[in-house]
């Protein structure tokens, strides 16, 4: 038990839910490998969020087992070798969506919280 | 390695590979791009465990996460999270005692074979009116029916007795419940002997040698479980029998007291087994493959309707036959009850389960913000709703486990209280109890849960969190949950408290009833003489009129008599007469009343007063003693508007005789809670009777005088047992143990609901007040009263106890009706009980208002706006 308790607790909280929604949205570009999706996230948001692979794989293949991302292994243009690629799958398209304008809601939320004076004027 | 581990290790690594060639072309050397890609990259053996827990554990994870921040909210309340087990364990408790009791009791199969086919059968029909449909059997009437009938395998008769068992090896002697049985009534059951043998239809007859079966128990106990007792000789009432057989452990039919059993035809005079309209025995029969009991029932029927008709100047033959599953017989007096605490024990648990979903409601208010927080940051309105149930799983998990070890302990204290209640061995917790336990444990869980979850489960986020911003009225849908659940919660209680208040008001009423007797100062004991070595009349009489003596010489004694039956005894029998100086009653119609023997100072022993004429001429003995001493209604019944005083009595009793009626005594009951019936007594002296009580009076204390009255008995005949020495109160207390145990189980049930609603009413009330402690700080800083703002809060926390109040009392008349056959002369309306218990119920209800409501008037403005 111990082996699995550990993840869990690291998966917990901010990053499940924003995590997934990033790695949705990065796919929406087009087709990608793990590689290039950590490190497309990393480079738009100018190194602050710092990629860890540690979640980023555990979250590509709870994607894909939801049905979000389906994956091929696929020759590299340039490196002429296979990497796994990820695609965004309709259903993906759709959660994307619908994720996004939850974290709209609640950003927008958060911030009526915490800067009330804003809202107002 | 599975194609999937093989899949992710070739993914991992090739981005790996890509991480270091990138690092390669960033300008870094060969080894040091290797660790600068690690560096970036991470731990792939780590990353490879993260990723793999995703396929495998996703499912057992997430539940071991919710069941791990369960536990931890649990944690952090202690205060709540133990009264919420201990309600339910309560509540669950008491369910799976009461349906390990109703299941081994009622719904086990009995352990016959083929059980399903086996029917108690008796005799019906003498009059429309007057005649019970159930009626014991007479010996001829079942000779001819086992004769006759094609429906039937077997019948078997079966009939208790009492024996005693003389000393032996350094053993006294002792007095045993018995049963004696025809030599079919083994077969007819399916059952063996553990050891030796059944009895044989030679065994069967008055001119056989006697033979014996002993129980397991007796076996062990008295002969220490040694086998050499096999066709040994034991004297039953100085009649020597063969020990031929020992019944298995489990076999105690047809009650738990049987501790021997004897062939009945050798035991009973051969009259007596012939005899048309002499009702003593029950038959057991076996119904053959295919046959109704309906058809079996009307088989019998014909051969009854022809005795009756061959016989039509008997008014005692009965002309029909009637039945009824085996197992109702034996569970017959105990169902109605059980099913009522059975009923009782499920609003326990609704209340239970009420109370639980309303701490978890309040929880689950105050945790609002949180829970808005957590829906903003993408937790699923589902998952929280899962770790809702799963906390109310927890909770009843851990109730359900107190639960079954109180239910345990309540089981073992029943049993030992019980051991009259027939079946009462075959109670035991097993598979099929706790398979129900977890059910109910789901299903608590489940109740409360969901309960909390849906009240909780709104999906308004932003109100939330605006409402969390300031809150001045904020939870007012939570609140009314919370007093819908109040509501239900005190008219369930009020159910319990108004069906508690019947039955122990029954009960009260029950016990003072007039007996029309002493019930203090008296004493009674069993004694019986055997027949074998007290042959003669004039031998019975010689005995009891010198153990009489011998008594009243007793220092301190008041009075002292014999009877066959006292009152409180039961029904015991009954015979038929006719008034010498009446016509003829017409043909078909019969006279009867009980039978007694008495000695002539029984009535004074007893207190029963003598209100007309005299007591028994103590001159006249055996064949002489011609008097009859007739209770009050049996003169008003028989002699409306007559002196019986010198009126005769015919009775074909033992003898046929005549008596002339020489008294009236005053009416007793034959039990607490069945009305006088008419009596006839008749003189000890005439020496008939074997076996009675003895009754002595002292002003003293009355226990005192077992020691002395055994050895009296023990000088006259060493043989002889004097047993069950009971006070006239204590034999009737176990006349009543059946309502005194289901009015102080009710009661108790009733006394924990109440005290459950009152929990339930303080919680809400202390949470509203917690949560209006703005608007409450506003209202006292503008100016209200504090009394105005007690009456306010008062009446808030009352509304649901009176709607409560109002449903229960609806409810109750329903309830009422459900159980009026287990009132005694109440109405199921009793205006006294639902005013007591509406009033109990009001009082406890303001109390538990009364508290939170004085809180919140004693608030401090500033203090009240300075929070949140």
């Amino acid at each position: 038990m111990s082996s699995m308790a550990k993840p869990a607790q690291q998966r917990v909280g901010l990053l499940q839910g924003t995590l997934d929604m990033l790695v949705l949205r990065t796919l929406l570009y087009g087709p990608a490998h793990g590689h290039q999706i950590g490190k497309h996230i990393q480079r738009t948001t100018n190194e602050f969020l710092q990629m860890q692979h540690g979640s980023l794989y555990p979250a590509l293949h709870r994607l894909e087992q939801r049905g979000w991302v389906v994956s091929k292994w696929e020759t590299a243009p340039d490196r002429n070798r296979e990497f796994k690629y990820y695609r965004l799958t309709a259903q993906g398209k759709k959660q994307l969506v619908t994720e996004e304008s939850q974290w709209k809601q609640m950003s927008e939320a958060v911030a009526r919280v915490m800067w009330p004076a804003a809202e107002e004027s | 390695m599975t194609k999937r581990d093989e899949d992710l290790d070739r993914e991992l690594r090739s981005d790996l590979e890509l991480e270091e060639e990138e690092q390669r072309e960033g300008g870094i050397s060969g080894g040091e791009a290797h660790y600068a890609a690690l560096r970036a990259f991470g731990n792939p053996a780590l990353i490879r465990e993260q990723t793999r827990a995703v396929w495998s554990w996703n499912w057992l994870e997430s539940l071991a996460r919710d069941l791990r921040l369960s536990l931890r909210t649990l944690r952090r309340t202690p205060g709540f999270s133990i009264i919420a087990i201990l309600v339910m364990a309560l509540g669950i408790g008491a369910n799976v005692a009461l349906f390990t009791v109703v299941r081994g009791v009622l719904l086990k199969p009995l352990p016959f074979q083929d059980p399903d086919r086996l029917f108690m059968l008796y005799e019906s029909g003498m009059n429309e009116d007057k005649t019970p449909g159930y009626n014991v059997v007479a010996g001829g009437i079942y000779a001819e029916w086992k004769k006759q009938n094609q429906s039937f395998s077997s019948v078997a008769l079966v009939t208790n007795s009492r024996v005693g068992l003389s000393g032996s090896g350094g053993q006294l002697p002792e007095k045993l419940d018995s049963t004696e049985i025809s030599s079919d009534l083994l077969p007819t059951l399916g059952v063996q002997p553990a050891m030796g043998r059944g009895f044989a239809q030679a065994d069967d007859s008055p001119s056989a040698n006697g033979t014996v079966l002993l129980s397991w128990g007796l076996w062990k106990r008295r002969f220490g479980g040694d086998r050499a007792i096999l066709n040994q000789t034991i004297y039953l009432d100085a009649v020597p029998y063969t020990v031929i057989g020992i019944m298995p452990a489990w076999f105690d039919f047809p009650n738990p007291d049987t501790q021997l059993w004897t062939p009945i035809y050798h035991d009973k005079p051969p009259e007596l087994m012939a005899a048309l309209d002499n009702h003593n025995f029950r038959v057991v029969g076996r119904l053959n493959p295919g046959v109704t009991a309906a058809q079996g029932v009307a088989d019998l029927s014909v051969t009854s309707q022809r005795i009756h008709n061959a016989n039509l100047s008997d008014p005692f033959i009965f002309s029909a036959a009637n039945s009824r599953p085996l197992l109702e017989h034996m569970v017959g007096n105990i169902r109605k009850p059980l099913y009522l605490l059975l009923e009782a024990t499920f609003c326990l648990l609704l209340i239970a389960c009420l109370n639980v979903a309303n701490l978890l409601v309040a929880r689950a208010a105050s945790r609002r913000k949180e829970l808005a927080i957590r829906t903003a940051l993408g937790g699923g309105w589902l998952r929280l709703m899962r770790e809702r149930l799963m906390e109310s799983l927890l909770l009843s998990s851990a109730g359900g486990a107190l639960g079954l070890m109180l239910a345990a302990a309540a089981l073992a204290w029943l049993v030992h209280t019980r051991a009259d209640m027939s079946r009462v061995e075959s109670i035991r917790i097993d598979g099929v109890v706790a398979v129900f336990t977890v059910g109910i444990v789901v299903l608590c869980a489940l109740f409360s849960g969901s309960i909390a979850a849906f009240s909780a489960g709104d999906k308004r986020v932003l109100s939330a969190l605006h409402e969390a911003s300031r809150s001045a009225g904020s939870g007012s849908t939570r609140a009314s949950v919370r007093k819908i659940l109040l509501t239900l919660e005190v008219g369930l209680t009020v159910v319990l408290l108004i069906g508690a208040g019947l039955l122990l008001k029954s009960y009260e009423r029950l016990r003072s009833a007039d007996m029309g007797c002493s019930t203090e100062g008296v004493v009674t004991m069993h004694l019986g003489i055997p027949d074998a070595r007290y042959a003669t009349p004039a031998q019975r009489a010689n005995f009891f009129s010198t153990l009489l003596e011998r008594v009243r010489a007793l220092p301190g004694v008041d009075a002292a008599g014999f009877a066959t039956v006292v009152p409180g005894q039961g029904y015991s029998g009954d015979w038929g007469f006719t008034i010498v100086e009446h016509p003829p009653l017409p043909q078909g119609e019969g006279a009867f009343a009980l039978d007694r023997w008495a000695d002539s100072k029984y009535f004074a022993a007893m207190g029963i007063p003598i209100l007309r004429g005299r007591t028994f001429d103590d001159g006249k003995r055996l064949n002489a003693a011609n008097e009859v001493v007739i209770s009050q209604s049996f003169a008003n019944q028989y002699f409306p508007g007559e002196d019986p005083i010198g009126k005769h009595l015919h009775v074909e009793l033992n003898k046929h005789r005549t008596a002339v009626i020489v008294g009236v005594v005053g009416d007793t009951r034959f039990e607490i809670g069945e009305e006088p019936k008419p009596i006839q007594y008749y003189p000890l002296n005439a020496g008939d009777e074997t076996v009675g009580t003895l009754v002595i009076r002292s002003s003293r204390n009355v226990e005192q005088y077992a020691m002395p009255v055994e050895r009296i008995v023990a000088e006259m005949d060493h043989d002889l047992v004097v047993s069950d020495v009971l006070t006239m109160d204590q034999l009737l207390g176990k006349n009543t143990s059946d309502q005194s145990f289901n009015a102080t189980l009710l009661t108790a049930f009733a006394t924990l609901s109440l005290l459950l609603a009152a929990v339930g009413l303080f919680g809400v009330m202390s949470y509203l007040a917690a949560q209006r402690t703005t608007e409450i700080g506003i209202r006292i800083a503008l100016g209200a009263k504090r009394e105005q703002v007690m009456r306010k809060m008062l009446l808030d926390g009352m509304g649901p106890a009176v709607f409560g109040l109002v449903l229960g009392l609806a409810a109750s008349v329903e309830a009422g009706r459900l159980m009026r056959d287990l009132l005694y002369e109440i109405k199921p309306l009793d205006p006294a009980v639902f005013l007591a218990v509406a009033a109990t119920l009001l009082v406890v209800a303001a109390i538990a208002c009364i508290v939170p409501a004085w809180r919140a008037s004693r608030l401090d403005p500033m203090q009240a706006l300075r929070t949140e």
